[in-house]
């Protein structure tokens, strides 16, 4: 799935790289701490955090994720918003908590990274 | 000044005090901080000591501290510790010995390489700014280190430990934790720099003693504020006692 159909479909907020808004996204990843993003969180997954700080950035590039959606309507800090840019990164920013927006990537179709979940 | 204890037989001075330095040895610090640089700028600050202070790494505090003795400046040797919270410590040692057995265990519980693209260069240098090498480890990354073990750790190496940064969400023990677990054995707590008065009174409230310090990634953030010890000399033993209030020692922002 494109990232801009989810982008339009849920009403989230694009707050820099609206340009790359063609990233393919495979699967979701929910996750606050930056350490299990490092270790859990695949290739053209969209994250779904409140974390604003700039690392998510530096995360989301070495882990080349198809976007950031910060929740709560919690906004990126400047230096986060600039240093996407320069990643080519895309940040969204919703008003939804993660609960309620994970329930509605998945209505769209979108899963989770384990095989398992499938049939619970 | 809020100082002055009547009676004392030993005269106590004012130390200014910038604890939480980083050197090029940490990713998201700038090159250019490097020993010599770093020191020149904490004497042209005015500084009498500065920490040394790069994420889960204590590479470069030697360097530093040999850059110091011919300026006439105190390094407080130190790592700031990512727990497996994402909580950041500062942690200090007076014998080199201590630091290193700690930067073992940080090691040996540190996943992760660098990736140099994404997180920045890892530098080591000597004490005349020659860069003589990099380490691969994740300096940014989270060890897999609890906070209560990290603290234990620490003390029972004989060194002290501050939370960074406490005002701060990210990375800052009360964004991460909630609140700070009664019972841990903090020595101080860590104010940065955009703490405003009414905060640092609610921060002191937790009852540990309360430092400031630049966290400086650039030369231009050293000493953009610092702590005033009141010590009888400068010395990781004194900075200890004026955690403890001992004697008339003191600690003030």
């Amino acid at each position: 799935m494109k990232l801009g159909q989810i982008v339009e479909k849920l009403h989230l907020e694009t707050r820099v790289a609206v340009d790359a808004l063609d990233n393919e996204v495979n699967n979701g990843y929910v996750s606050d701490l930056l350490s299990d993003v490092l270790a859990n969180a695949g290739k053209g997954n969209l994250w779904i955090t409140l974390q604003i700080h700039p690392n998510i950035v530096a995360i989301a590039g070495m882990k080349e994720l198809a976007g950031i959606v910060i929740i709560n309507a919690r906004e990126p800090e400047e230096e986060t918003i600039s240093k996407a840019e320069q990643e080519h990164l895309p940040i969204m920013v919703s008003s939804m908590s993660a609960f309620e927006l994970c329930g509605k990537l998945y209505a769209l179709g979108l899963s989770g990274t384990k095989d398992d979940a499938e049939g619970i | 000044m809020p100082w002055g204890c009547p009676g004392l037989k030993m005269m106590l001075k004012e130390f200014k005090m910038d604890l939480h330095i980083h050197t090029c040895l940490s990713p998201c610090a700038q090159s250019e901080m490097l020993p010599t640089a770093i020191i020149k700028k904490a004497k042209e600050q005015n500084l009498d000591a500065v920490g040394i202070c790069d994420h889960n790494s204590a590479e470069n505090v030697s360097a530093v501290r040999k850059a110091a003795e011919k300026e006439g400046l105190h390094v407080l040797a130190g790592m700031e510790i990512c727990s497996r919270e994402e909580v950041h410590i500062l942690v200090f040692f007076e014998d080199d010995n201590a630091l290193m057995r700690m930067q073992t265990t940080v090691y040996k519980n540190l996943p992760g390489v660098n990736n140099e693209k994404y997180f920045g260069e890892q530098f080591i240098a000597d004490e005349y700014d020659k860069v003589v090498g990099s380490t691969k480890k994740l300096l940014i990354g989270s060890t897999t280190l609890g906070v209560n073990e990290i603290v234990a750790s620490v003390h029972s190496l004989g060194g002290l430990t501050v939370a960074s940064h406490v005002d701060r969400e990210s990375f800052g023990i009360i964004g991460q934790l909630g609140f700070i677990p009664k019972e841990l054995p903090l020595d101080a707590l860590e104010i940065s720099p955009r703490c405003n008065t009414d905060e640092i009174e609610n921060y002191r409230s937790y009852g540990f003693p309360l430092i400031t310090s630049s966290d400086a990634h650039f030369l231009s953030d050293i000493g953009r504020v610092f702590t005033k010890f009141l010590l009888s000399a400068l010395s990781f033993s004194e900075v200890a006692m004026a955690f403890r209030g001992i004697q008339g020692r003191a600690v003030s922002i």
